[in-house]
């Protein structure tokens, strides 16, 4: 009972700040929404007993992603105005299809329980005491599925070099030393020698 | 003991490597190595060839039947690179490998001063490899390569003096002729892998009885026979390669190629490639008594109508061309009644005594200086003794002298035509006959012309003057006959005719050898005794004829002394005794019977119409055809409509769904996003 | 407890609330972003859900993938959006129209 009351409330949470995210009309306001909404996520699944996810969630999106976001809105300069204009244009229509996406979505997934034999009102499979998600995950991450997880190692890691790349910018103008150009300097490059005739005697 | 698959191998392989050598490489090495080469390979192949005869002959090694590469596996159909060696193939191998021998060492002499002589080394080794294939394969797509194999090669060999335009016509027209046989070929090997579905000779023979129960519906709702379809099919590609009425027309023709490959290609060897390949589908052909009445009629009227024309004929080629087209007229009758070791036999026989006739008739031509009309000959017997000798004993073959070669292949095959009885075999029985009085007669009256009677070749070749009737007809034969002067540079014809050289004259006497005896050795086995039992297979309760011959077969002995009391015997003498009376007594009544029997004349002139048939009706049908095509078909359906139709429409099309493309990101979001909910949406309400 | 059936109408709800701010947010490409995070949440709730529901692990590694994944995203996303900004002084999706040609 205390759980269910615990997940209406995060799920009320969730939802509001959600909105709090599309609706705000500072985009800093929607960034710190959002990181409201990745918490009462976390909590949530940490209520569905999936608590090495709950913690990830946090420290990747809240500690990285959501510090990312902020980082980049607070550091271009962006006219909410001009931005925000054309706001209400499409207001209602995107309601509509949200209403109407979230009709269907439940007509299929619940009222029809997937075509299948789903029984939604049932519970969670029962986690015994000793069990340990994170070991779970765990052994699962690093026996059948460990090619995928170095493959998303990699994602990583293209992820970061391509950032990186993209967002580099040489400046024209600054002296710099370059290392490479110095080491594959000839001596043809720098040194220049003339043959001069000597000077006759008048 | 059994065979060795590697070397069936360097048998086939030999001839291509010395093939490649010569023709690549023969620039660098220069004309004698790359003829010593050649005639290296082909008779190391024809050695290996005699050892595996021997193996399987009298060491009676099973029957050899493997694959030897698979090239690929599609579908379950298995191509492979495979062989099938029995007696009925090492009979194959080792006439091809031997003819082919003797022909090399003959074209040293032939085409001494030719610059085209690396080249031509190559092409006839390129051609024994192409036929050891075809005959020692034991599969359709060998076959059928192998079959392609020695068309290409006869093809380049035919038009060999390419400058001449009567060449290159001729071998365009072998070309064609041989690819409408082919097509039928070519679908009969796709009905027997439609039934099958396998390339192999013995899944195919296995499946017949299956097959005999199939039935397809073609031409107006008519079921045929499977079996029917598929051995006519087959045979009608057999038609176009061994020439038969009415794909013949691309073997006289074929003469303006180089002498040498008319004995080899279009006599000895490739021709018979047809009859060999039917022999060799008898367990098919014997299931279907329509193909067999079919290959009948065909081959009776082949053997008897395609004579008469080697009767008006001058050029000394084109009377041996004709008379093989009477001869494998012949040994398509022997198969039509299911006297299919017979066929196979005549066929050996004649591969040695029509390639000694060729080579002979070459070695005359070289004497003449290539003039080949044998109206200027006569009277060469005092000059070139060996070829005389040998021409005797190739006509004498040919015309089935008692205990020369020829006779007893021949002979079984008319006994095999009388006793049968299946549809068609009363006409064939009465073209076999009256084409021995054909075939004595035409024979003779070329061996008198050239060899007996007045030295006519002093006289200049084509004087206004000579008012043969048959001598306005021939503008084709003549233009090639000029062609070859300008060849030959102003020879004349001062200096008197001599004996050939003995690279010439040396293959003549290897190929008598045989023309005389191996009847004699070889009929006994091979028609009467159980030699081709296992290759060949006869339904002998259906097709009994080939029991009456192989009774006769038996005793060769007799049966040469028992054939004076018989028909042949006396036909044959008949035409030559009148041969002898119109061309040595009394030369000037042939005038006078042409001027008598002109209306015949005129339709032997004409070879039946033929030529004129498909020239000025097929041909210019197909052309007009093909132009309808090209200009409705083509330009206007295809490029006019579908093509540039299409792109017009395409670019229409563009014009208008162009605009659905704003470029703006969100907007191929929000399509997307309504595309997600209509998808939902349809899922939820129209699937229940 | 929680069952199944209050997990799926929670991550239908937050899927239609991100859709419906990538419509109402359509000239800001950060929002959209954010959007975006939105509704790859939603999916792994998703995951959470059956995953736990049936006892099997397989989806909650998902999640983890999906979370590598839309990390990178981010990062790429950003960086590309930075660049952008510093070429057109604008992140206005109505300013980039390249496309069309």
């Amino acid at each position: 009972m205390l759980v269910n009351i615990l997940f209406y409330a995060f799920a009320l949470v969730l939802l509001a700040s959600a909105i709090g995210v599309i609706g705000s009309k500072n985009p800093v306001h929607s960034a710190l929404c959002l990181v409201l909404t990745f918490f009462t996520a976390a909590a949530i699944w940490l209520l569905a007993q999936a608590e090495f996810l709950a913690i990830v969630l946090v420290l990747v999106y809240v500690g990285a992603v959501m510090v990312l976001f902020l980082f980049v809105v607070m550091m271009l300069d962006i006219d909410i105005e001009k931005i925000r204009s054309g706001f209400t244009r499409h207001f209602w229509l995107g309601i509509a299809v949200a209403i109407v996406l979230f009709l269907e979505i439940v007509g299929v997934v619940v009222a029809r329980g997937l075509g299948a034999n789903v029984d939604m009102k049932s519970g969670m499979a029962p986690v015994g005491a000793a069990d340990s998600n994170a070991t779970e995950l765990g052994t699962a991450l690093y026996t059948k599925y460990v090619y995928p997880f170095e493959l998303a190692a990699v994602l990583l890691l293209v992820a970061i070099i391509a950032a990186i790349v993209l967002t580099m910018r040489q400046r024209k103008g600054l002296k710099v030393q370059d290392i490479g150009a110095q080491v594959a300097t000839r001596r043809e490059d720098r040194l220049r020698i003339l043959q001069m005739p000597a000077e006759k005697k008048e | 003991m059994s065979l060795n698959p590697n070397l069936l191998l360097w048998i086939a392989l030999l001839p291509l490597v010395a093939s490649v050598i010569a023709g690549l490489f023969g620039r660098f090495i220069g004309r004698q190595p790359a003829a010593l080469v050649t005639i290296l390979g082909v008779g190391a192949s024809c050695v290996l060839s005699l050892v595996v005869f021997k193996q399987v002959v009298f060491d009676h090694a099973p029957v050899f039947n493997d694959a030897v590469y698979t090239w690929l596996v599609s579908d379950g159909i298995r191509m492979s690179i495979g062989f099938l060696v029995d007696p009925l193939t090492v009979m194959m191998m080792v006439v091809v490998t031997f003819v082919s021998l003797c022909v090399h060492v003959y074209t040293i002499g032939y085409m001494a001063d030719d610059p085209g002589y690396q080249r031509f080394f190559s092409y006839i080794s390129l051609f024994t490899f192409a036929m050891l294939m075809l005959v020692m394969s034991n599969n359709f797509l060998q076959l059928f390569f192998g079959w392609e194999g020695v068309g290409l090669v006869s093809y380049l060999l035919i038009g060999f003096w390419y400058t001449r335009p009567t060449a290159i016509f001729a071998n365009m027209k072998a070309f064609l002729v041989n690819r409408v046989g082919d097509f039928g070929f070519l679908l009969g090997i796709a009905a027997i892998v439609y039934f099958t579905g396998s390339l192999q000779y013995s899944d195919a023979f296995a499946a017949v009885d299956r097959i005999a129960a199939e039935h397809i519906t073609i031409f107006g709702g008519h079921a045929w026979s499977a079996l029917t379809v598929i051995c006519i099919c087959l045979f009608i590609g057999a038609m176009g390669k061994s020439a038969q009425v009415p794909l013949h027309v691309w073997l006289p023709d074929s003469m303006e190629g180089p002498t040498p490959i008319s004995a080899l290609i279009h006599a000895a060897t490739m021709v018979t490639a047809g009859i060999f390949m039917v022999a060799r589908m008898s367990p098919l052909f014997e299931g279907s008594d329509t193909a067999l009445s079919f290959v009948l009629v065909i081959g009776a009227t082949t053997a008897l109508f395609m004579g008469f024309l080697g009767i008006i004929q001058n050029d000394i080629k084109r009377v041996v061309a004709y008379s093989t087209l009477s001869q494998l007229g012949y040994m398509t009758v022997a198969l039509g009644v299911s006297a299919y070791s017979a066929g196979v036999f005549h066929l050996m026989t004649h591969a040695f005594f029509k390639a000694l006739l060729f080579l002979a008739a070459g070695s005359v031509i070289i004497a003449m200086h290539h003039n080949q009309d044998i109206r200027y000959m006569g009277g060469l017997r005092k000059y070139m003794p060996v070829t005389w000798i040998t021409s005797l004993i190739g006509s004498l073959a040919l015309i089935g002298t008692p205990f020369f070669s020829g006779f007893y292949s021949k002979d079984s095959i008319i006994l095999a035509a009388e006793h049968s009885h299946i549809w068609g075999a009363g006409y064939a029985q009465f073209a076999v006959l009256a084409g021995v009085f054909v075939t004595a007669f035409y024979s003779f009256r070329m061996y008198f012309l050239v060899f007996h009677g007045k030295e006519r070749f002093r006289d200049k070749p084509f004087p206004a003057e000579q008012d043969h009737a048959a001598d306005d007809s021939h503008g084709h034969d003549e233009h090639g006959h000029e062609a070859h002067k300008g060849d030959h540079g102003d020879h004349g014809h001062a200096h008197e005719p001599h004996e050939s050289p003995a690279v010439v004259w040396v293959p003549l006497v290897l190929l008598a050898i045989p023309s005389i005896l191996i009847g004699g050795i070889a009929v006994a086995s091979m028609l009467g005794g159980s030699y081709f039992d296992g290759s060949i297979f006869v339904n002998l309760e259906k097709h009994p004829a080939m029991e009456h011959v192989a009774e006769h077969a038996a005793h060769p002995g007799t049966m040469g002394w028992h054939a004076f009391l018989t028909l042949p015997f006396w036909l044959a003498l008949a035409g030559v005794v009148v041969a002898w009376f119109l061309y040595l007594k009394r030369p000037e009544l042939p005038a006078a019977i042409a001027a008598r029997l002109k209306p015949l004349l005129w339709v032997l002139e004409r070879k039946y119409g033929f030529d004129w048939f498909n020239e000025n009706v097929i041909a210019r049908a197909s052309r007009g055809l093909g132009a309808l095509l090209w200009n409705v078909g083509d330009k206007a359906i295809i490029d006019g409509a579908a093509v540039n139709g299409s792109a017009l429409t395409v670019g229409w099309l563009a014009g208008i769904v162009r605009r659905v493309q704003t470029g703006f990101l969100y907007s191929y979001a929000f399509w997307m996003v309504i595309g997600l909910a209509l998808l939902l949406g349809w899922f939820l309400v129209g699937r229940h | 407890m929680i069952t199944l059936q209050q997990m799926l109408w929670l991550s239908g709800a937050l899927f239609a609330i991100a859709v419906a701010g990538i419509f109402i947010n359509r000239k800001n490409i950060i929002l959209l972003l954010m959007c975006i995070e939105l509704l790859l949440l939603s999916a792994n709730f998703n995951f959470v859900a059956f995953s736990r529901y049936l006892g099997n692990i397989d989806g909650q590694v998902f999640v983890f993938f999906v979370l590598t994944v839309a990390a990178a995203e981010a990062a790429i996303g950003l960086a590309i959006l930075v660049v952008l900004f510093r070429e057109r002084r604008s992140i206005n999706v109505a300013d980039i129209s390249s496309l069309k040609g």
